[in-house]
């Protein structure tokens, strides 16, 4: 039984934008626009350039991700 | 991700929940006909998982209410067995799991009912040569990507797709463990060639290439599990859980 894909992925911040979406940079060079989880905003997460957060992305378009987690 | 490595005797555990798996997918092969509903292939996974004194992995997991996986034509994997009938000319991916002192055993295979086209059995073949020549990159030594690079590259460049967003998975006690194992490289997720996690002896992977004639975006039905090619293009689907060793990649899932 096959398993669902989600790409997880660590990555840095490098920019923050208007309406709670960052610039990311994998490690890879690639950087993404991600927005942040649900989760993340109920709680009042702060997130930052220089922190590093796990973003999930789609195979559809590899060019915009989801923050899932802020590293302490 | 923790990757873990399982013993000598576990991997004996794991030949024998293997064999069970791959004794019913015959099974089916040999009784799967046209006017048959896929009700009845389901039962009979039933009937020889018992009698081969296993328990079925899939029946009750995540609320799937079947034994069996039967995924025909355009349905790419997880399809539920029903009234549905099987008419001449369908290709059916058979998707079993069985547990057997504690361990899974996860295999999959194509078949073709009647007389076949021969667009869908070239399909039926290269996603069978995916899987081999996946298996055949899973050397100790060797990188994650390089199964996946291999099966993409064998597939693709018949003219094929793979699946992108269903994946193979690390297998043992659970039926998913890590790590992934997906059918195409990505230089956006970082996996390609020669990256990801070193293969060693004590690893074991189902690795199950799904390939697509025509492209490889998925739909999902209402009932949240069969998936379906979005462009209704055929799709076929091959799966063995292998173990690494010191050399050649063992086949668990085999008579």
């Amino acid at each position: 039984m096959a398993k669902k894909e989600t790409i997880e992925v660590e990555g840095v911040v490098a920019e923050s934008l208007p309406n709670a979406m960052f610039r990311v940079e994998l490690p890879n060079g690639h950087r993404v626009l991600a927005h942040i989880s649900g989760k993340i905003r109920v709680h009042y997460i702060r997130i930052l350039p220089g922190d590093r957060v796990l973003i999930e992305l789609s195979p559809y378009d590899l060019s915009r991700g989801r923050i899932t987690y802020r590293f302490k | 991700m923790s990757i873990i490595i399982k013993s000598d005797e576990e991997i004996a555990i794991m030949r024998e929940a293997g064999r069970i798996v791959a004794t019913v997918l015959e099974t089916l092969r040999s009784r799967a006909r046209s006017g048959m509903r896929t009700q009845e292939l389901d039962d009979i996974a039933a009937g020889e998982v018992e009698r081969l004194g296993a328990k079925p992995s899939f029946k009750g997991y995540r609320g799937f209410p079947a034994y069996l996986c039967v995924s025909v034509n355009d349905e790419i994997v997880h399809g539920i067995p029903g009234e549905r009938v099987l008419s001449d000319g369908d290709i059916v991916s058979l998707d079993f799991g069985a547990i057997y002192k504690g361990f899974q055993g996860d295999a999959a295979i194509t078949v073709g009912i009647g007389n076949v086209s021969a667009e869908a059995r070239q399909l039926v073949e290269t996603t069978e040569g995916a899987l081999k020549a996946g298996i055949a990159a899973a050397h100790p030594g060797a990188r994650l990507g390089d199964i996946s690079a291999a099966i993409e590259q064998y597939a693709e460049s018949r003219g094929y797709s793979v699946v992108r967003e269903y994946t193979g998975h690390g297998i043992g006690r659970e039926m998913h463990e890590d790590p992934r194992v997906p059918n195409c490289t990505d230089a956006s997720f970082g996996l390609m060639p020669g990256t990801g996690p070193e293969l060693q002896k004590g690893m074991t992977l189902a690795i199950e290439p799904m390939v697509n004639i025509g492209d490889w975006v998925t739909k999902l039905d209402d009932n949240h599990w069969t998936v379906r090619t979005r462009d209704g293009s055929l799709s076929a689907h091959f799966e063995n859980t292998i173990a690494i060793t010191d050399g050649e990649p063992e086949v668990l899932t085999r008579i």
